[in-house]
């Protein structure tokens, strides 16, 4: 099923695996043999076909009704919020957005094996689980578009969302920090005893940077209950993963580090679900990391900013269109007489209507005022930012028209700040 | 051993140390390493939340002992070695941190700090104001031994403060002696914001003297007078204090006499205590030993002729190392020494 991503070896079953921590003595040769990347062959778990069958033998973790079409609706809200959002800034009312789309199966299937004080560390294509966890449109809007009642005080562009009542860190921008922090946050947990661990998201081309060698080191060398989930989606901006890497794709790097370690069809929610449900387990019961490599595809733009015509075939692009995540569970969820078309309309026109009603009110809400810009540099603001806050209203007063109107000084209207 | 507190260096200095509670404190002598050990075994023994990691501070107790004994005493998850990895270390720090444990990290050499800059500068510094204080890092405290005067060449004694200077969200703090040691890492590590802790390591063990055994807390962005005097300023930290004493000595026998301030945190920096001084004094010699060129000492002396113009009685001088590369083989020669600041007292008082 991959398309553009590294090759798929023969497939054994995963119980004939070695296993990672039990490999055997390596043995003496009496010539000079070389490994490569094909010495380790890495199956991909794949549980449902695209008409929504199983596929014969899969070993499904058990999904409820009612988890399976929560999982279903969230994905289906994220592709309409991210159609939504992407014209929204073709119209001009938001500088700047990032999809998930493509990759919905990716993130709903691993969130949904998690538990809500389980920390998510995310990259900045995982609104989806954000959605699953019960951030609202509104709490989105308010993000989009800086305003006073973003949780994050109007200081980050679009989608750099982060929400303190539901454990999702902050997103920052440089790729890859996350993963250390990732690692230190569940040793920390790990300290606490409380069975709980961290979800840590990022993508493939964030996997070339120090940081998740040095994260995924650590994590494993000091036992951190800490699930990393590595997005293939084929990309990073223009840069095809083949020209990203020549090893067997990330999967090839936990099994280095010592990481227990499986390769996922990403497009699968079946298969990531099953997957992260162990990895969770995993995590908690033996306190240790788990790599996920999900192999996926970005279906859109890398962002807004981004015109994938330059770099890659609409030929390419149909073919895992055809292999879309969402209509592959629909087909399943149809199948067991928990969907159908009839509810899936009508809640496509009341995401849609949701959305768009809140754009319009979040896109006219103050920006933040003034005195945010020196609150939060540190716990308190010293003397010298008091003083260069002085300085800058004085001369805002003296030229009032020359810059953008801003929200009154009150700062306690973010439900969720400390 | 055990004697009561004494102010440090100079007989005539004046703390900025809570002296009624210290005078009360049984102390020992030390050198600046057991006082910054006596830090972190106090730290981890008042809160379980402490945490210690960084390359060899396990068993080993670090390459200059710093840690010594924290691992047999708090235990192997409180006090670890990490892999080789300085952006982990402070990446793994953050998130310990972010999670509510307090996490100090040592970085073996501050030469070594730089593969950790983007998880300092980008991420310790800015996670509170990004998250819009719904998350911080406030927890973690860096220490790292930093400078010259041990033949360690370029990559064994730079003194990097000011890049870490040029980023607001962060705290620097660099102490100069055993009583500081202890006193303002105990107030780095309970600080709600990240601290880069400078330690001087050229004294790690030259410098000694009494350190209350107790647990006490100096106050982090408070300038210490070590030395009263009418004629002129003289203004650095760390290691610097030991040459920005002597000089004041020296200038003494020349009927100069030299006020002494020791500027202890770097960020945010005692401006007022800088300033009060130099409108006394008329002038200041600012002494640290990273290159002239954006170095700290630059940064003070252009908030000085701000707020001190009409003060001044002539430039203010800088003493600092050459904007090279730190030498090894002309180490005494670049380093910004005793004698070069007696020079730089003299032009300024002859101004």
């Amino acid at each position: 099923m991959a398309v553009k991503n590294p090759p798929q070896k023969a497939q054994p079953e995963p119980s004939k695996q070695p296993e990672l921590d039990k490999q055997p003595e390596p043995g003496l040769i009496t010539s000079p043999v070389f490994l490569d990347a094909s010495s380790l062959v890495i199956p991909t778990l794949t549980q449902l076909q695209a008409d929504g069958e199983l596929c014969p033998g899969a070993a499904v973790a058990p999904m409820s009704p009612e988890l399976a079409t929560k999982i279903y609706t969230d994905m289906l809200y994220t592709r309409l919020l991210d159609e939504r959002m992407v014209g929204a800034q073709r119209q001009g009312r938001l500088s700047f957005y990032l999809t998930c789309t493509g990759e919905e199966a990716s993130v709903a299937g691993t969130i949904a094996a998690f538990q809500a004080d389980d920390m998510v560390m995310a990259q900045y294509r995982e609104q989806l689980a954000l959605r699953y966890r019960g951030f609202t449109t509104e709490q989105f809007m308010n993000q989009l578009f800086s305003n006073v009642e973003d949780l994050g005080k109007g200081r980050q562009m679009p989608v750099h969302y982060g929400c303190r009542e539901l454990n999702f860190m902050t997103i920052s921008s440089p790729l890859a920090t996350q993963i250390p922090q990732a690692a230190g946050y569940a040793y920390g947990q790990k300290l606490a005893g409380n069975n709980t661990c961290t979800l840590c998201y990022f993508g493939e081309g964030a996997a070339s940077e120090g940081d998740f060698h040095a994260g995924l080191n650590m994590a494993a060398v000091l036992k951190c209950p800490v699930v990393f989930v590595a997005r293939n989606n084929g990309y990073a901006i223009s840069t095809p993963s083949c020209e990203q890497f020549a090893g067997n794709g990330i999967a090839s790097r936990g099994v280095g580090y010592g990481i227990k370690t499986i390769r996922v069809d990403g497009n699968d929610i079946l298969a990531v679900y099953s997957a992260a449900v162990e990895a969770r387990k995993i995590a908690v019961e033996q306190q240790q990391p788990v790599l996920i490599e999900t192999m996926s595809y970005r279906l859109g733009a890398h962002s807004t900013s981004d015109d994938p015509t330059g770099y890659r075939s609409r030929e390419e692009e149909q073919q895992w269109r055809e292999n879309d995540p969402i209509s592959r569970m629909k087909n399943w969820l149809v199948k067991q007489n928990w969907w159908d078309e009839e509810r899936e309309e009508a809640l496509k026109a009341e995401f849609r209507q949701e959305i768009l009603a809140q754009v319009k009110l979040s896109e006219k809400l103050p920006k933040p005022a003034l005195s945010e810009l020196i609150t939060d540099v540190y716990q308190t603001p010293p003397a010298h930012l008091l003083e260069q806050l002085e300085a800058l209203e004085n001369h805002v007063a003296k030229y009032p028209d020359h810059y953008p109107k801003l929200g009154p000084a009150h700062n306690q209207s973010q439900e969720g700040a400390k | 051993m055990n004697a009561p507190l004494k102010s440090q260096g100079n007989s005539n200095s004046i703390s900025n140390a809570p002296v009624s509670e210290a005078k009360a404190m049984t102390t020992t002598k030390m050198n600046l390493l057991q006082a910054v050990n006596s830090a972190l075994d106090t730290a981890m023994m008042a809160n379980p939340r402490v945490v210690c990691l960084g390359e060899d501070i396990g068993k080993f107790g670090g390459v200059f002992r710093a840690t010594s004994n924290l691992q047999e005493k708090h235990g192997v998850l409180r006090c670890f070695n990490t892999p080789l990895t300085e952006q982990g270390i402070a990446g793994f720090a953050i998130g310990l941190a972010a999670q509510g444990s307090v996490a100090v990290a040592e970085i073996q050499f501050a030469d070594y700090i730089f593969p950790a800059f983007d998880q300092i500068v980008n991420e310790a510094a800015k996670f509170r104001y990004r998250s819009g204080d719904q998350f911080d890092c406030g927890g973690l405290t860096i220490r790292t031994p930093y400078g010259g005067g041990i033949d360690g060449g370029l990559y064994h004694s730079q003194s990097p403060e000011a890049y870490f200077c040029h980023t607001p969200g962060l705290k620097v703090v660099m102490p100069s002696n055993p009583y500081q040691a202890k006193g303002l890492l105990l107030a780095a590590i309970r600080d709600p914001d990240p601290v880069i802790f400078f330690e001087p390591k050229a004294i790690y063990r030259a410098s000694t003297g009494e350190v209350p055994e107790q647990d006490y807390e100096l106050p982090l962005g408070v300038a210490d007078v070590v030395q009263q005097g009418t004629d002129i300023t003289l203004l650095g930290w760390g290691a610097q204090m030991i040459q920005l004493n002597k000089a004041a000595e020296l200038a003494a026998n020349e009927g100069i006499s030299c006020e002494v301030i020791d500027l202890c945190t770097l960020l945010p920096w005692d401006r007022q205590t800088v300033a009060d001084s130099v409108r006394k004094t008329g002038r200041l010699v600012i002494s640290h030993e990273a290159p002239l060129t954006g170095g700290f000492a630059g940064e003070i002396a252009a908030t000085i002729q701000e707020q001190c113009f009409l003060s001044l009685e002539a430039p203010i001088a800088r003493v600092a190392g050459l904007d090279t590369p730190f030498p090894l083989a002309q180490e005494k020669h670049y380093l910004a020494d005793y004698l070069k600041i007696v020079e730089a007292i003299r032009a300024t008082t002859s101004y």
